[in-house]
């Protein structure tokens, strides 16, 4: 057997060690182990490419090592309320990869060297635009996410025609390339640049409650960039490996678009949540009186409640407040109450962000109720305590057919015997849409910072 | 003449292709099964995988590289190398944290 079928054997072997990890992925109980595999399978692909004849070891080690250890040390620092921000540049990155190994393909083998088939042609056009606005893309998704930029929408006039007319020269510009078997290097080169360019114009439209869509999104593109350089280069564990995150991305992406009655489309081109203050305004002043509540008021709700469902949104990982919420959890239960965790599938910035956080605050998974798990039993929950979440419980988008959210699927806590609202102030949240449920009769507004607030509460119950 | 020689140019693509369409089945069926709760640490672990483009690149960094070729394979091996590190080991250290109630079955 030569060397080269021994290396596409063992390529073989690690794409069902990938699929074997992912296929554990499906239980929390088994998900760990999973991962483990998933690596192991990765670490033989690796192995079996080092093994490749005539490579470049000076540069590939050297290439591994500072990465491994920019790998290594950012996933051991990086905080748990940060992962959206973290996954975001790992998917630019993923990108970027793609980008780059195409480009040294081309700039090795074809630009004005050999001809490239046309086939080769499109696939490199494939993966510089893909890779390109990946990565740019995915860097404006950290910006926004980590708060380095603005997370409101920006939108300029003539966006959509500005986006159409790239979308057309790019398409022009790689038909004159493929058609040019890959000898216009000019063509090749513009084509980098638009795709950067690109991937800022399309990410920057998009406001901060709607991250976990583009998060989602730009993960698959990652994978999708990876199968297209798959192609360039032949290799099938590139296009396997690829195609499985591509799939893995959509998925999400059709899920959380779900989850907000949206369409793609919608999510990507209509800068929501940036016209809505004035029809925010004008609701205010006729929905009657917010009633604020003293911890002492809360103190007593919970301290008689017989069941509590806590519903945590991005609020919670603004105030890194879910240690003490699993805390109030814990003393909750020993007082004789039930209490669980309802998690509507966009809450916070990404695709389970939520879930994450109560995991590392220790709070079991099995406590964990989904959007429509809850529902139907709200009317038997005696307290909702709705932590730094805003439109995933606002009942408008229920029946206020002129709501913008109005359709998407809500956690029903209005139908709770007693809602508590932990806020900081009375702003509306991302979406800029003012909430009726704070002005229900059965709810209760509990001002101040969510972490400050459990502390105090914990306290009254110690005390 | 091996028949290998005879077919390869004109069915490369097109059992590449065939490969791409499996997998992406295959990601759907997989990928459909990972409840809510496992959506972030499949989000980070699917970075890992996309990493996979390390591999691509090592095999391609063959000795004899232009200067431009080395800043950028280098690069690419780089990047990569970060997607798979440090999506495999924030991926464990977030799966490490899903725990069952004590006591519990």
């Amino acid at each position: 057997m030569d060397l080269n079928m021994l290396i596409n054997f063992s390529y073989v072997i690690s794409a069902v060690m990938f699929i074997l990890g992912l296929k554990m992925l499906s239980s929390p109980a088994t998900a760990r182990k999973g991962n483990m595999i998933s690596a192991i399978g990765m670490l033989l692909a690796i192995c079996a490419a080092l093994i490749s004849q005539g490579i470049d070891y000076k540069w590939i080690l050297l290439g591994m090592a500072i990465g491994g250890g920019v790998g290594f040390a950012a996933a051991k620092l990086v905080a748990m309320t940060a992962m959206p921000e973290m996954v975001a540049i790992f998917n630019g990155f993923g990108g970027a990869a793609s980008l780059l190994l195409a480009w040294f393909e081309y700039s090795g083998k074809y630009q004005g060297i050999m001809s490239a088939s046309t086939f080769t042609a499109f696939v490199l056009v494939l993966s510089v635009f893909i890779g390109g606005m990946t990565f740019t893309g995915s860097m404006v998704a950290y910006g926004k996410l980590s708060e380095k930029i603005s997370g409101k929408p920006y939108l300029f006039a003539g966006q959509h025609i500005v986006n159409s007319v790239i979308l057309i020269t790019t398409v022009i510009l790689g038909a004159l390339f493929v058609l040019n078997s890959g000898a216009g290097n000019s063509y090749f080169l513009i084509l980098i640049a638009i795709a950067l360019v690109f991937g800022v114009l399309s990410v920057i439209p998009i406001g901060g409650a709607d991250m976990p869509v583009v998060i989602a999104l730009l993960n698959s593109y990652s994978g999708l960039a990876a199968c297209a350089a798959g192609f360039v280069i032949h290799n099938n564990i590139l296009i396997v490996a690829g195609a499985l995150v591509g799939a893995s991305g959509i998925i999400l992406t059709r899920i959380m678009c779900k989850a907000m009655n949206r369409s793609l489309a919608n999510v990507l081109f209509s800068g929501f949540g940036s016209a809505k203050t004035s029809k925010a305004g004008k609701d205010a002043g006729d929905q009657g009186e917010v009633k604020p509540a003293t911890q002492e008021d809360v103190y007593y709700i919970l301290e008689a409640a017989d069941s509590v469902a806590f519903v945590p949104g991005y609020g919670l990982a603004v105030a890194q407040a879910q240690h003490q919420v699993r805390e109030l959890g814990e003393i909750l239960e020993e007082n004789g109450t039930d209490v669980q965790y309802a998690i509507h599938p966009v809450a916070g910035r990404m695709p389970g962000h939520m879930n994450v956080l109560l995991a590392e605050a220790n709070v079991p998974y099995d406590q964990l109720i989904e959007m429509d798990e809850i529902n139907p039993n709200m009317e038997t929950v005696d307290v909702a305590v709705v932590i730094g979440a805003n439109d995933v419980v606002n009942p408008a988008a229920l029946d206020d057919e002129s709501s913008p959210i109005y359709g998407m699927p809500i956690i029903e806590v209005h139908r709770a015997k007693t809602v508590i609202v932990l806020k900081r102030s009375m702003n509306p949240g991302f979406a800029g849409i003012e909430n009726a449920l704070f002005f229900n009769d059965n709810t209760r507004m509990f001002f101040g910072d969510a972490k400050a607030s459990i502390t105090g509460l914990i306290a009254e119950f110690k005390g | 003449m091996t028949p290998e020689v005879l077919i390869q140019p004109d069915i490369t693509p097109v059992f590449l292709t065939f490969v791409l369409v499996l997998a992406i089945f295959l990601g759907f069926e997989l990928i459909s099964k990972v409840p809510s709760t496992l959506h972030t640490p499949l989000m980070s672990g699917s970075n890992a995988i996309s990493g996979i483009t390390l591999v691509g690149a090592i095999a391609s960094l063959q000795i004899g590289q232009s200067t431009l070729g080395i800043i950028l394979g280098t690069a690419a091996v780089t990047l990569a190398t970060i997607n798979v590190v440090g999506g495999y080991v924030v991926t464990d250290r977030m799966l490490g944290m899903f725990k069952k109630k004590e006591g519990g079955k």
